[in-house]
């Protein structure tokens, strides 16, 4: 099998950048999409080229590391599947393939298809967790929560901050992924004390990053490697409007 | 979390305030399509257009009703600058855009397409207003002035300039086409409404879809009838 | 150098009270003069910072990935052991140390193994105030599912992605702590070298991946919390950044490393397809808990599926062999790792391997199915049936799954004492990073128990005992002649690196590499292999300072730089781990001796090796020198570990 591929080639964040055009012969179509990349960034290492700059760690689908646009499409055309994740059994022998990095004001090139994703950490750092110091619990089986909510938490826990939201989002919108850490914490009990001050520090910081605004087009729900869906959004508008509007937290 | 520093002030300079505003604009201007749709909707009643004058002639001199157009002014205006606002904030989210774009594969055309969708209903509204607010409102138009069936006052004869304006073709397809317009941009901005004031439950969602479809199809449908009907009357078709 | 693994006296029970009651603390205004470098930023890593900055010290975290929320721990499926006892089904603080202690096969220590159960139930109280979105019954309650090496039900789980939560949830707490100004993070940054000023850890070199600059930072203590090193073997279920730099750059500054051999091989990971595959993907040994595992009973039916003539459906019931069922009645299909991955091995050697290649063996889960229903084995086992069918082309609700042993876990690492500090002063250990915990053998769901343990609960009181005498030390300039050594020496290695301009790739020798390491030093090793092993071991290193191909600059973001620092520091641990697995004549837990094993078991030598071996680093390709270290059974009698 072969594949004629796009990538995009930028020496750092300052630097321009243009797509080079490589073929790659005698793949196997059992093969993930970094296996491919793999090969091609053997055969440039040994004709001393310097190979193609990609993020990717676990390659089973859960670090969020990995994070190409393929083909048009964040993580390339395989339903809620990582980069990683891809096969080549998605594409067709001798198809050309576009790879892109994610693009976003937010997340600045580093090299290649590597970009900058703290933006993500920051927002977190501004607000996405219970303030609860190591020691401080209680048993574990003093707070029952609702296994329905429960559920909930962890289908909106199940992001992997790949990015791929902000990706796919024509307005560069990080929504998706913020709102999924707000409901999260905001199914569940132990998150209620600081339930209003996180919807507001995370979207005030999420503002600050430089990331669009959501006009619900639900690309980044249709993209979203791990489901994430597009109620976490409403959830999210619902408490920042509530703790804007009607708490006393500023 | 630290010190506080989040004013209320600061809800509509929020990315989420802005998206506040925009449904909750775009659900007042829904709610004056409805009334708008109903009123127009007379003239498919009676020939004549007196009926519709009539409640044309209510529409213009009661009150509350011409206190609610400034608001209606109002609420457009802030519809239209703040979904300018959004527009140009959201290319700034990505300077630089993608070489090779599948956007269809994950989104429909006109969710992504609701700036230029409204552009054009904002440039098809400006010629609506031309012809028929402008005419009622402003010009002396004495062709128009006849009495109200109670004999005390006078009231426009605004079905006379509706057969008058729709005689022209090109200015029904003009019409059609705005509906059409209309149509798309309501169908994703119907439910988007209640998305983004966080009106969203799993039970209910299904209820907004197809409400925001129906409604979507009916009413620029309905409106889209309003010149052709008028049309065919005045070529005899009907 | 004396091993002094510093065990209190005392109780068994009363040892970890009696230290924490004795340590020695550090005052809140002191604690802001202290600063601790955590490198490493996995569930122990994570804990660990976030902790140390809650209490007050100010800490500064590294972290190779973009983000301290990628870390390995992430992948971790399962879940987490905890002595709740929830399930009211006969678990106690004392069962899960036994449990760990036997599954270990008597290899780990008792007071280190008995603080981790004792700690077991504070992860799961902190965890959950975290927002971790355990599994929860309909009363609102924890669930719990049983997990290999257990006879109790005592597993914690988020879904099949608990490590992910885990370490979420610890990441959150280090995002509190960075945001709150009292931890400094920096991510994408590699520890290239620790620095040693009069005996004692004061800081570390760094490679910032970005920029590709050598940067130092000082520090009163150095943690390392910085994984495992199974990526020796090239194919693993480890990340493709997993590296063993830290602690071996540590190891060669002095501090000892310990059971090296001791390596586990998981027993559910989808089988090797091909040359080009980079990496091994696991299957939850969550999946045991239903799925039965067997092969043909006879080699024809097994080579008629290997060719494609026959399926999985055609072998009729008494024609297939439940080997584990059959072998060890009791466990079953839920008997530890080790065992069920040699059994597999044992399957495949006798020619009834069911994949092309020859190694791989069916997990069915047909039975639970009709047992269940479709839909309750597929809630139970969320995203990991659409996994394998994402990767394999293949639903396993409709056909069998395909399995192999993959190398998963090291249960060697930094020698610690009880206080998880490393033989050097000052510098600490934790997590995979480290040996302590569980021996010879590690059961399902305790690596997640053991890196929160080690990071939340343990360190944080040790670390004030060595760091009270710290209080008077003023922070060192990192111009000092101990820093300048350093960072001049990582500056030469990665000059040559890049001078070499061979022929092949730093891939190509890493898969050499691992080529030995599964064939004399994987699931089964013998003596006359092993001593090959270190001979092509060394022949392979002078192969890669001569002919390894660098590409790029040192002063830029550069992968392969970096692929070729750790692949460097493989090759001379690839040795050390030989060594040790040659200097262990007998079979414990992950180190399997053909010439040491009774019918076809594992046969320990506790007469000679109830020991933990400690090597001391003598210089690249020398002897390393051997510290034992031994081991004390005070409360548990050693036995045979059965499973029958």
């Amino acid at each position: 099998m072969k594949l004629n591929l796009k990538v995009w080639r930028q020496n750092n964040a300052n630097a321009a950048g243009k797509l080079v055009d490589y073929t790659v012969d005698g793949l196997n179509p059992d093969m993930s999409f970094l296996e491919m990349v793999d090969v091609l960034n053997d055969h440039l290492v040994k004709k001393g080229e310097e190979p193609v700059a990609f993020d990717h760690d676990c390659r089973e689908g859960i670090c969020g590391m990995c994070s190409m646009y393929i083909d048009g499409r964040a993580h390339g055309p395989q339903h809620a599947a990582t980069t990683c994740q891809l096969y080549l059994r998605s594409f067709k022998d001798g198809d050309t393939v576009h790879v892109e990095p994610w693009r976003s004001r937010a997340f600045p090139i580093v090299k290649d298809l590597v970009t900058d994703r703290s933006a993500f950490d920051r927002i977190i750092a501004a607000g996405g967790f219970i303030s609860v110091n190591t020691g401080q619990a209680r048993d574990a089986n003093n707070l029952p929560v609702d296994k329905h909510d429960a559920e909930k938490a962890m289908d909106a826990a199940a992001c992997i901050g790949c990015g791929a939201c902000v990706a796919a989002c024509p307005n560069g919108a990080a929504m998706l992924f913020v709102s999924a850490k707000i409901s999260q914490l905001a199914l569940l009990p132990q998150g209620q004390p600081e339930r209003d001050l996180r919807a507001l520090r995370m979207v005030e910081q999420m503002d600050a990053e430089g990331f669009g605004n959501c006009s619900n087009i639900g690309a980044c729900e249709a993209e979203c490697p791990k489901e994430i869906k597009l109620t976490n959004i409403a959830r999210m508008n619902r408490d920042f409007l509530a703790a804007s509007v009607g708490s006393e937290t500023e | 979390m630290s010190a506080a520093t989040h004013k209320s002030s600061a809800l509509f300079k929020s990315s989420l305030g802005k998206k506040y505003l925009m449904g909750l604009t775009g659900l007042f201007l829904i709610s004056f399509l409805l009334v708008h749709c109903f009123v127009n909707a007379m003239v498919f009643f009676d020939r004549s257009g007196s009926l519709f004058n009539e409640y044309a002639h209510f529409m213009g001199t009661n009150i509350i009703i011409r206190i609610m157009e400034v608001v209606l002014f109002a609420g457009l205006l802030l519809h239209i600058i703040d979904g300018l606002m959004l527009y140009f904030q959201n290319r700034a989210a990505r300077p630089q855009g993608y070489a090779y774009n599948k956007p269809n594969a994950n989104s429909s055309w006109y969710s992504r397409s609701m700036a230029i969708l409204g552009t054009l209903l904002l440039t098809f509204l400006i010629m609506h207003l031309a012809h028929f607010w402008v005419h009622s409102r402003f010009m002396e138009d004495n062709m128009l002035k006849q009495p109200h069936p109670d004999f005390k006052t006078d009231m426009l004869n605004l079905y006379s300039l509706m057969v008058d304006t729709f005689s022209n073709p090109i200015v029904v397809v003009i019409y059609v086409l705005a509906q059409v317009a209309l149509a798309y941009h309501l169908l994703h901005g119907f439910w988007s409404a209640f998305q983004s004031l966080g009106l969203n439950h799993t039970k209910y969602n299904n209820a907004i879809h197809m409400a925001g479809t129906a409604f979507a199809i009916v009413i620029p449908f309905i409106f889209a009838l309003m010149p052709i009907v008028i049309y065919l009357r005045t070529i005899g078709v009907m | 150098m004396a091993l002094d693994s510093k065990i209190p006296e005392g109780k068994l029970q009363e040892k970890w009270e009696e230290y924490k009651e004795h340590a020695k603390l550090v005052n809140p205004a002191n604690k802001r003069k202290v600063e601790v470098i955590v490198v490493g930023t996995g569930l122990a890593g994570a804990s660990a910072a976030a902790t140390l900055a809650e209490l007050g010290y100010k800490v500064k975290a590294f972290c190779f990935q973009d983000s301290p929320r990628r870390a390995h721990s992430i992948a971790a499926q399962g879940g987490i052991n905890s002595a709740k006892n929830y399930k009211n089904d006969g678990d106690s603080v004392y069962r899960l140390f036994y449990d760990t202690i036997k599954g270990g096969d008597f290899r780990a220590r008792e007071a280190n193994v008995y603080r981790l159960a004792q700690v077991s139930t504070d992860i799961i109280d902190q965890c959950t105030a975290q927002g971790v979105p355990f599994a929860r019954e309909y009363g609102g309650l924890l669930d719990n599912r049983s997990f290999g090496g257990a006879q109790v039900s005592r597993t914690f789980y988020a879904r099949g992605q608990t490590g992910q939560q885990l370490l979420l949830g610890a990441y959150q707490a280090l995002e509190r702590q960075i945001g709150l100004g009292n931890v400094q993070m920096y991510s994408r940054h590699e520890m290239v070298d620790v620095v040693i000023i009069d005996g004692k850890a004061r800081g570390i070199i760094a490679r910032n991946l970005i920029t590709g600059k050598l940067e130092r930072y000082f520090g009163h203590a150095v943690v390392l919390a910085s994984g495992g090193y199974g990526n020796v073997f090239y194919l693993s279920t480890n990340a493709m950044g997993s590296n063993v730099t830290a602690a071996w750059k540590a190891h060669k500054k002095g501090a000892y490393f310990a059971n090296p051999c001791y390596t586990q091989i998981h027993p559910t990971c989808i089988p090797v397809s091909g040359d080009y595959q980079s990496k091994l993907t696991l299957m939850s040994e969550s999946l045991r808990n239903d799925g039965r595992v067997w092969v043909p009973k006879t080699r024809e039916d097994a080579k008629a599926i290997r060719e494609g003539k026959k399926r999985a459906e055609d072998i009729k019931e008494e024609d297939r062999d439940y080997y584990l069922e059959r072998k060890y009645p009791s466990f079953g299909n839920l008997c530890p790792r080790d065992i069920a991955s040699r059994a597999a091995k044992e399957a495949c050697d006798d020619g009834r391997g069911i994949v092309p290649s020859g190694f791989g063996v069916f997990l069915d889960f047909a039975d639970a199915i009709k047992r269940l229903g479709i839909d309750t084995v597929k809630a139970r086992y969320g995203e990991l049936f659409p996994m394998y069918q994402n990767i394999t082309n293949e639903d396993p609700l409709k056909t069998p799954m395909k399995i192999y042993p993959a190398v998963h876990y090291t249960m060697g690492g930094l020698w610690v004492d009880y206080e998880l500090m490393t033989s050097i002063q000052g510098l600490y250990c934790l997590g995979e990073a480290n040996f302590s915990d569980h021996g010879a053998n590690r059961l399902g769901a305790s690596a997640l128990m053991q890196g929160l343990a080690d990071g939340y609960f343990v360190l944080p009181y040790t670390i004030g005992n060595y760091l009270s005498a710290e209080i008077f030390t003023k922070a060192i300039p990192t111009d000092h002649p101990a820093f300048e050594e350093a960072a001049k020496a990582a500056d030469e290695r990665m000059k040559k690196l890049l001078s070499i301009n061979g022929k092949q790739t730093v891939e190509d020798i890493h898969r050499k590499l691992g080529k030995i390491m599964w064939e004399y030093c994987g699931m089964a090793r013998n003596a006359e292999g092993l001593t090959k092993a270190r001979k092509l071991i060394q022949e392979l290193r002078e192969e890669f300072w001569k002919d390894v191909k660098v590409t790029g600059d040192q002063n830029d973001f550069n992968p392969e730089l970096d692929k070729a620092g750790r692949v460097a520091d493989f090759l001379e641990l690839g040795e050390l781990m030989v060594i040790d697995a040659l200097n262990r004549n007998e079979s414990c837990g992950g180190h399997f001796r053909e010439e040491y094993q009774e019918q076809g078991e594992a046969k320990r030598d506790d007469a000679n090796y109830l020991y933990v071996a400690a090597w001391e680093f003598k210089g690249v390709g020398a002897d390393p020198e051997l510290h034992k270290e031994d081991l004390k059974y005070e409360n548990i009698k050693l036995q045979v570990r059965s499973y029958k």
